[in-house]
Parts: C-alpha cells; structure tokens; sequence
C-alpha cells in the first residue's frame, strides 16, 4: 500500500513536467504556423492600439462637425467624416476597445457560466447529465443570431445586454465541448487511481480534469470570440445593441446607412476593421487548434 | 431505420417542450404589461383588466403556458399590438419569401463550398488552394450586412447591374443569396477540403490509385462519397444559421420577410409577432435538424453496405 501512495505522491511531478513538455511542443507546432502567428500578434497589437489609441489620437469620437460633414478620405480625415462630421479614423480607434470588450466579457461570461455546467453533466452523469443536456439543446434549437436578438428583445438595446445575449447564446458550446472532455478524461486510469487514494470531487475537477480539458475550449474561446464580435455587430447594426452616438462599429454602419448611396466611405471602413479584427482571431483561432490538437502532431 | 426515426421524434418532444417554455417566458420577463400597452397608458383600470380577462394574463402561469401552447399548436399566437390584426396575418405572406431566402443560399453555399473545398483539397498546398482558402477564411470573417452594403454600392450604384432592394426578380435575388451564402459557403469549403484531405490519405484510395484507377475516379467515385458525410451534418446548422441571418440580409436589402418583421417588431416593441417568429425559426430549425440527421444515417448505410 505505502508503495502504491509513492508512486501516486511521485505522479504529479511527472505529470508537471509533461505539462511543460507539452507547452513547449504546443509552442513549436505553433510557431511553424505563420498564419496563427499573424493573427496572434495582429490581436496583440489591436488589444495595444485598443488601449493606447485614445490617447494618441487627438479628436474627439463624438464630436460633432456640420461643416465637414461626409468629407471623403484626406490628409486630415483618414478615413472621412460621416454625416455628422465626426472623424471616422478617431471614432474606429474609439471603438476597437467597445468591439474587443463585447468579444471577450461574452465569451467569459460565457464560458465561467458553461463550463461548471458541462464538466457537472460530464462528471456526475445520470439525471443531472440528461438535465443539463436537455436544456442546452433547447438554447441550440435557437439558431444564430435568433437567441440573441430574442434575448435582446427582452432585455433592450444596449452594448451590456449584448453582452449577456451572447453569453447566453455561447453557453451550450462551452458545455458541450467540456462535458465531452470530460467524459474522456474522467476515466483515464490515473484519476481512477486518485479517486481511490481518496480525493474529492473538487480536488479532482480543480486539479486533475480542469487542465486536461483547456486545450479544446481555449480553441472554442477563440473562435468564439469572433463570431461574438460579428453578433454584436449585427446586433448594433440593426439599432438594438449600442446605440448612437457610440463609436461601437456596428453602430457605425447602422448610423451612415442612410448616406450609403452619397458616401460610400461612411461603411467601408467599420466594416473593414471589423473583417481585421475577426479575421485576426479566426486565424489565431485556426493555428490553436492546429498546435493543440494530437491528430495533427503528425 | 424505422426505429431510428421513432427515437429521434421522441427526443425531439424535450427539445419542442423547452422552446416553447422558453419563448413564452420571453413574453413574460418583457418588462411591462401587455394589457397596458394594448389599452394605451391613460386606460382606466377597467379596460385593463378585461384586456387581461381576454388575453387570459389574469390566469396563473401554468394555465397561461397550456392556452399559449393549444394555441401555438393552432397557429394561434394572438393579435398584433400595432394592428390588432391575427398575428398569423403578418407572418403567412412573409414566411415563403424568408423560407426561399435561406434555401437558395444554402443551395449557393453547398454548391460554392463544394467546388472550391474539392479544388482546393485536390491541389493541396498550390497557389489556387492558398488563394482559395484565404478568400474563404475572409468569407467567414465579413459580416453579412457589410457585405450586402458593398455589393449594393458596386453593382446597384456603380454598375447599375442589380436592383438595391426588394425581392421577387431574378435580378432582386442574386445580391441577397450571395450575402447570405457567403460565409456558408466559406464554412462548406473549409469543410470539405479538410475532409477531402482525411479521406485521400487513407490506405482504399492509396489502393485505388496503386490498382492504375484514374485520379478522377479516385477523387470523385472514392473519395468525396465519403468526404460528403461530414459536410452533410453542417448543412442543417447551416440551413438554421441563414434562416436567423435573414434578419440583417432582410433588413440591408428592405425585403418583407419574416426577418425584417422581427426586427420592425422588436423597435416597435410589438411581441407577439417576435415571440411567433422566434418560435416558428426554432422549429422549423429543429425539422431540419432532423432531417439532417436522417439524411446522414442514410447515407452513411448505404456506404456501410457498399
């Protein structure tokens, strides 16, 4: 018995170092893809931008120039006036920290919300396994945008309550995706092992579980965050998520719709930056998965 | 298969039981009393409760759930706030228009995704199989409603090609399916490549080109029959996916449709006609699902038994 408590106590140190093994094969394969190194450090530089930008850019997002209003691109306006001679560049850099606010608050919402409960289904089985299932397959029976809007239809248009439509409406992927890791990892020898030397619950899921399930829901995360960001552009865009005169992009082409036709500019460029900013994580998103995932170690 | 298909209706009782308690609880967390805003806020208390009395909101919830369900069985979801009119009314000349929608750009997807999956799986690693999938990867990450925007100022206000709204012309339907279809399309492609790829590598199509059979019989007898079983279970969440996104394609392109409903009836805070909408989306998503799921165990049979 004292022989078999050794081996167990020695377990962790293995599994430590594995770990560090593990992040630095992560690394390698991940540094092979050019592309996710490209997203990865073009977000790196807009979360920069995000924060630095209001103070290097010298106008203000909201103010107002009749004068100059659907001025097109030059020297002075980057990008143009919109219609109400608000600079468009000053405005978009005002709303990149609007737009990377709502991806990522979502998605942690999101995920501190569905991965308790996908790892419990997962863990415990049973009745509370069919439960929580059957109410995540309610929330997928709502498709795209439907359970947002609906959500936002309840709650009224602001950037917040986007923020908790799209919390929402991510719920059942991180559940998902948690409780199917979870299944394959509880009963790997080891924990079996652990189990039986007496551990709890929690220790187990805390210790044991939680790291062995990261990789696929840090993956899911990424990619989430992008459609997050493209929702809540919707969602603005159709005037019931931020609404003017916020600098959030969505709100943006929402605002110069109606000049579309004599100022072409007013929705080119928000929804440019919308494509970078979704862009970047999606090939971020793509290279995580590819450096994480054990099939494609080959 | 009979059973496969009972089995599937069964789970599917759950599911539909679900979506309804959670669309007639939307109605019920809106904040306000409906009673109030149909009788208009200087109504006298009177009016109210017979307003209440009529629609059923002075019965407890549970009852108040059962009269929401018989009805919503009927396709009774009550009278519009702005109209007074059956909520139904709105939604029948609509229905089609959304419906046809979200089919022909799934159609557009299966059949864009598909060839440039297939091309791009075929010449791996090549400049079009690069180009390619850079031009899908920007396909998923543009929003739909920007895209609409900047084909309406090339082809409606440039080239003059394409009419910037409405729906019914041949002419009126290409710039919304291509909207709409794009990013599935983009998803299809990016899809059908890496299946491709899983498939040509594995040891019956190394056998098959090892016997002298012809590359394309190769890819297009071997390989994508069996490339096409995954793609097929996305194309259900796709199908629901371009339903919801009516919603912004609608509303960029001014068509009366059932998404453009749903948003003119969110501004207008008219719920009944949103909560008939979302409930109608939902369960139409859930057939299709269904029938996703069967059309994949089929196919999969057959391959089984071939």
């Amino acid at each position: 018995m004292s022989q078999t408590s050794e081996e167990m106590v020695y377990k962790p140190k293995k599994t430590e170092s594995h770990r560090i093994r593990s992040l630095k094969d992560f690394y390698r394969r991940f540094k092979k893809n050019k592309a996710a190194l490209v997203g990865g450090y073009t977000i790196l530089i807009l979360i920069i931008v995000s924060i630095i930008g209001p103070f290097i850019v010298t106008g203000d997002p909201a103010e107002q120039d009749f004068a100059n209003r659907l001025a097109t691109p030059s020297a002075d306006n980057w990008f143009g006036t919109d219609h109400a001679g608000r600079d468009i560049f000053t405005r978009i850099i005002y709303g990149m920290k609007l737009t990377l606010a709502v991806g990522f608050s979502s998605v942690i919402l999101g995920g501190l919300l569905g991965i308790p409960l996908g790892i419990i289904s997962g863990y415990y089985g049973g009745k509370i396994d069919s439960l929580i299932m059957r109410v995540m397959d309610v929330l997928l029976a709502f498709p795209g945008i439907l359970l947002a809007l609906a959500i936002v239809s309840v709650l009224g248009g602001s950037l917040i309550n986007v923020i908790i439509a799209i919390a929402i409406f991510s719920i059942p992927g991180f559940a998902r995706i948690a409780r199917g890791s979870t299944l394959a990892t509880k009963n790997l020898e080891y924990i079996d092992a652990i189990r039986a030397l007496g551990a709890k619950d929690t220790r187990i899921i805390f210790r044991h579980i939680m790291p062995n399930i990261l990789s696929p829901l840090i993956v899911n995360a990424t990619l989430f965050i992008a459609t997050a960001i493209l929702t809540a552009a919707g969602l603005s865009f159709l005037g019931l998520g931020a609404q003017p005169p916020s600098s959030e992009w969505g709100a943006m082409l929402n605002g110069g719709r109606d000049f579309m036709f004599i100022a072409p500019h007013i929705s080119l460029f928000p929804g440019l930056a919308i494509v970078l900013v979704v862009l970047a994580f999606n090939i971020f998103g793509d290279g995580l998965r590819d450096a994480l995932d054990p099939k494609m170690k080959k | 298969m009979t059973t496969y298909i009972i089995r599937r209706l069964l789970q599917l009782i759950p599911v539909l039981i679900g979506v309804s308690i959670l669309v007639f609880s939307l109605m019920h967390l809106t904040p306000g009393n409906p009673a109030l805003i149909l009788a208009g806020e200087h109504a006298p208390p009177e009016t109210i409760r017979a307003i209440e009395k009529r629609l059923g909101l002075d019965q407890p919830l549970h009852i108040q759930y059962f009269d929401f369900l018989k009805n919503a069985v009927q396709l009774e979801f009550g009278t519009s706030m702005r109209d007074r009119l059956p909520v139904i009314d709105h939604i029948k000349p609509r229905i089609g228009t959304t419906i046809a929608l979200a089919i022909y750009s799934t159609i557009f997807s299966i059949f864009f995704g598909l060839i440039i999956g297939i091309i791009s799986a075929v010449r791996k690693y090549s400049f079009s199989d690069i180009s390619l999938m850079i031009i899908a990867l920007f396909g998923l990450s543009m929003p739909n409603f920007w895209l609409g925007i900047i084909l309406i100022q090339f082809f409606s206000l440039k080239l003059g090609w394409f009419p910037p709204s409405g729906w019914g012309e041949l002419s009126q339907i290409v710039m919304p399916v291509i909207t709409l279809g794009t990013a599935g399309a983009a998803i299809i492609a990016r899809m059908t490549r890496s299946s491709m790829l899983e498939v040509i590598s594995q040891d019956y199509i190394r056998t098959a080109r090892a016997k002298g059979v012809s590359e394309r019989i190769v890819i297009y007898r071997h390989a994508l029959k069996n490339a096409l079983i995954p793609v097929v279970t996305i194309v259900g969440l796709q199908f629901g996916g371009l339903l919801a996104g009516t919603v912004l394609t609608e509303s960029v392109f001014a068509i009366n449709g059932m998404g453009k409903l749903v948003v003119d009836s969110i501004t207008a805070r008219d719920f009944p006609i949103v909560q008939a909408c979302v409930l109608i989306i939902a369960v139409i998503f859930v057939f299709v699902n269904l029938i996703v799921d069967i059309t994949y165990r089929v196919l999969n049979k057959r391959i089984e038994l071939d």
